[in-house]
């Protein structure tokens, strides 16, 4: 069936049947690779993307159910400015090591700090449950806690790129 | 043990356009080990394993040899290339070399840099088994067993950086008609102080390509470095934040299909017969491959093809092994124990003779399972066969032992087959020559499908049931105290390898070591710090057990144990220091410390843990780590991390088990792996010996298991002596 997906501010239309996975859309029909498959059941969070600012793993989120509603990949984060505050804190820290996880985490944490702007340790233990298998924990917790306070310092433009553009087309 | 001798060979030509190529190939004789070296048909001559290529423009690029699995080693080789070249790291870039026979790293064979420094006295009896066993495995260009710092950097990068310095040093000389010697090296210029005249290595470039090149290029002493120790970020951290990073999986070929296999369940199984007929006319799907113990379907998007073949009910060959379960494989193991047959890793003294008379003994049976890899990437490979070439894209440890097995599927000569390495979401074992079952059956796909490109992608549940296993270990153990509770004795008797792993890093007079075979119908891989990751758990636990018999406390047991071993004591002392040892931890938590030694590092752990919820809860760890000297502090220090956490996985949270013949577990829900949550805060601290470089992509692994079984001893009175810990 054809879709209507509105994706990073664009509205794309593609052909899918209607139960496919969302990730698998943006991966072949959209050629947006940089959210990844990790395991296929909503468990790793590999494949974390937006939807409506929120973030939700869309290999298990049929793309059909989804249009309609704003959808915010790792490439549309930005939203057009350099980079989000979680993505430069990610390289002041150092943080991905293979990197396969990390368009995932950056989508989970961005997604924290938008509904908390300044989350605690323990916050980031129960929102966080992204899976990393080379152990990039330490660095994320530490790169969480520098993005909320770049946001709040007001160096860096928070989510502010993202959700414009998404309230402009949604 | 014979002398470590090397020859290095370095070459140099003219870049089309202008500018200065050179590779530097080595070959190494040990004399009485040239079977563990090298194939010894001569060809290693011709094996260039680092090249570099300075451009007109006066950019400097490194060709680096090895895969980047997220360890840094394309910025860390980068890095001791561009210090020894003097170069502006801006003017720096990196290319991944092809899979080509002249990019062969043929150092990983060796473990001990030659005519670096002495090999450490304590590991003189044992040459680095770990590496030896994955090097055996292949036909080279392998990146694996922690080798590509110590080997391709330490030999290669830095003697093509002095080479290519030296070179233009002295086309700069013949150009202004100076001195070699008043010639100064900044920043890619070459400066002469004397006249103020500087050249840019793009400017020289080509001049420096006529000459011939150093034997024996000059290199720097590590108090000159400016790059080399320093916190360099990462190359490839800005693309893998913005989505950008492209991994095997990313690849897009126009035309391309996709696939999707099923293996046999029970390793050994054969494919019988599958009735293609119910998917026959699904959208989208254009063909179930058979493989000899799989079937595949291919269609044209992968939910298409998982969904077809979940439609399908293959049916497999009977196998005996279809009786095996994890018990029963342990019973196999524990009857190989109790048998004549086993293999002497190491004995000193009359271990059988002395524990008898000993003032006090003990005895202790350690138990690992099989494990999974897991790699956050699953595994994928693309393929293409079209007018008698072979195209393949995947991510592997080892693109060269890759295309052969491409080149073996599709029936062509490996010279017609291209092999296209890509990034890889994790390797850790799981992407080693002898693991390559994706590549083939991608290429065997593909042939099926020719001439259109096929992308085979692996289900998660595919990845977790047909991995190459992190063997399952049994270990039995034996030893004693003396009259003065000092530890004479040390026995053991485990199957698998065992090796340079199995050795006892502490002063026991009287040892018997051995290893029995065990096969088993199960696939099993090198995991991670390989036999490492078994016998640290082992050989730290019960030494912790014999302190306790010895009414020692843990720490100066050790401690007192390694008067022979001056850097495994100073990394003891150093993490003992930073976790406050002495000091009490907080009420409800106690601590363990373990030591291991893996790919010449040294790497002492301790860990603090609380049991909550009936649950393990690990809050902190400090590591001290010895690894000879450190390229890059930053990337140094999130291999230790990433080891840390990764051992910790196998510690406490997942277990592969066999029931049925096949692997019971299937995906993250039943194989979990840590999350934040889960994560202790982690300080890692190293000690600059300047002895040989030690390897970090593995040695963080070993010590974390039994310094958390360490420490819920303290703190439950519990020994827990199988993995995954459960109390
Ligand atoms: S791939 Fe979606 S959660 Fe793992
Ligand atoms: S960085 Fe490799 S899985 Fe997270």
């Amino acid at each position: 069936m054809e879709l209507q997906l509105l994706v990073n501010g664009e509205q794309r239309s593609v052909e899918a049947d209607a139960d496919t996975p969302l990730l698998w859309v943006l991966r072949e029909s959209l050629a947006l690779t940089g959210t990844k498959f990790g395991c296929g059941i909503a468990a790793c969070g590999a494949c974390t993307v937006h939807i409506n600012g929120t973030a939700a793993r869309s290999c298990s989120i049929p793309a059909a159910a989804v249009q309609g509603q704003a959808i915010t990949t790792i490439e549309g984060l930005a939203g057009g400015a350099e980079r989000h505050a979680v993505q430069q804190a990610w390289i002041e820290h150092q943080v991905p090591q293979c990197g396969y996880c990390q368009s995932g985490m950056i989508m989970a944490a961005a997604s924290l700090l938008a509904k908390n702007s300044n989350p605690t340790d323990q916050d980031i233990d129960a929102e966080i449950t992204n899976l990393c298998r080379c152990g990039t924990y330490e660095r994320i917790r530490r790169a969480i806690h520098a993005a909320a306070l770049n946001i709040s310092r007001g160096d860096v433009e928070a989510t502010r790129g993202e959700e414009s553009k998404e309230a402009r087309h949604g | 043990m014979g002398k470590w001798t090397r020859r290095a060979v370095i070459t140099a030509g003219s870049l089309v356009g202008g500018g200065l190529a050179l590779g530097v190939g080595g070959i190494a004789f040990a004399p009485n080990r040239i079977g563990i070296l090298s194939k010894g048909d001569g060809k290693e001559a011709a094996q260039l394993t680092t090249w570099l290529k300075i451009a007109p423009d006066n950019m400097v690029t490194a060709i680096v040899p090895h895969c980047e699995m997220g360890q840094g080693v394309h910025t860390a080789l980068t890095m001791m290339l561009a210090e020894e070249l003097d170069a502006d790291w801006n003017l720096v870039r990196m290319e991944e070399a092809p899979a080509e026979e002249i990019y062969a790293n043929g150092y990983i064979a060796r473990a001990f840099v030659p005519g670096l420094s002495d090999v450490p006295k304590f590991t003189e009896r044992f040459v680095d088994w770990g590496t030896y066993r994955l090097t055996r495995l292949m036909d080279l260009q392998v990146t694996g067993g922690s080798s590509s710092v110590r080997g391709t950097g330490f030999l290669g990068m830095r003697v093509a950086g002095g080479a290519a310095r030296t070179m233009l040093i002295e086309a700069a000389a013949k150009r202004w008609n100076v001195p070699v010697g008043e010639c100064e090296t900044k920043l890619s210029s070459v400066i002469h102080p004397g006249s103020s005249r500087s050249a840019t290595y793009g400017e020289l470039a080509a001049d420096a390509a006529k000459l011939d090149p150093p034997v024996h290029p000059q290199l720097k002493s590590a108090d000159k470095y400016t790059i080399v120790g320093k916190p360099i970020p990462r190359i490839d951290i800005p693309s893998k934040v913005d989505g950008s990073a492209k991994y095997g999986i990313d690849v897009a070929i126009p035309g391309m299909l996709y696939a999707t296999v099923a293996a046999a369940p029970v390793f050994g199984a054969q494919l019988g017969s599958v009735d293609a007929t119910p998917i026959a006319n699904l959208p989208g799907v254009k063909k179930v491959v058979k493989l000899d113990n799989a079937v595949a379907v291919v269609a044209d998007s992968y939910w298409r093809a998982l969904k077809a073949l979940r439609t399908l009910i293959p049916t497999f060959t009977e196998t005996t092994q279809r009786k095996e379960n994890s018990e029963t494989l342990a019973s196999t193991i524990g009857r190989a124990l109790e048998g004549d047959e086993s293999k002497k890793i190491f004995s000193s003294g009359d271990a059988a003779a002395t524990i008898g008379g000993a003032a006090k003994a003990i005895e202790a049976e350690y138990r690992v399972p099989f494990l999974a890899h897991a790699t956050m990437e699953p595994m994928n490979a693309t393929a293409r066969i079209a007018n008698d070439r072979c195209e393949v894209w995947t991510g592997v440890q080892d693109p060269l032992a890759a295309r052969k097995v491409a080149a073996d599927a599709s029936g062509l000569d490996a010279d017609q087959v291209t092999l296209y390495n890509q990034q890889l979401g994790g390797g850790f074992g799981r992407r080693l020559p002898g693991a390559h079952d994706f590549v083939d059956q991608a290429v065997r796909i593909a042939k099926e499908m020719s001439p259109a490109p096929v992308k085979l992608i692996w289900s998660r549940e595919e990845d977790i049931q047909h991995d190459y296993y992190r063997p399952a270990v049994i270990g039995r153990y034996k030893g004693a105290v003396d009259s003065k509770a000092a530890p004479i004795v040390w026995i053991s008797k485990f199957n698998g390898a065992g090796g340079e792993a199995a050795h006892v890093p502490y002063a026991i007079a009287h040892q018997d070591i051995r290893a029995v075979k065990f096969g088993s119908h199960v696939r099993q891989g090198s995991w991670r710090s390989v036999e490492h990751s078994q016998h640290g758990f082992f050989t730290e636990s019960f030494i912790d057990e014999l302190a306790h018999a010895a009414g020692k406390e843990p720490y100066e047991f050790r401690r007192g144990l390694l008067e022979h071993a001056p850097r495994h004591r100073a990394v003891l002392e150093k993490a003992a220091w930073i976790s406050g040892w002495g000091a009490a931890p907080a009420a409800g938590r106690a601590r363990g410390i373990a030591l291991v030694e893996s790919f010449g590092s040294i790497v002492a752990e301790v860990a603090e843990v609380e049991i909550v919820d009936g649950r393990i809860k690990v809050h902190n760890v400090w590591a001290a780590v010895d690894c000879g000297y450190v390229v890059n502090p930053d990337t140094a220090t999130a291999q230790i991390e990433g080891g840390i956490i990764f051992g910790l996985s196998a510690a406490v949270f997942n277990e592969i088990t066999i029931q049925d013949g096949r692997v019971a577990q299937s995906n993250f829900n039943d194989f979990p792996l840590p999350k934040i949550a889960d994560a202790p805060r982690i300080k890692v601290e190293f000690i600059q010996s300047n002895a040989a470089l030690g390897g970090l992509g593995e040695p963080g692994v070993p010590p974390i298991a039994p310094a958390v079984a360490n420490a819920v001893f303290a703190l439950t009175g519990k020994r827990v002596r199988s993995l995954p810990l459960k109390v």
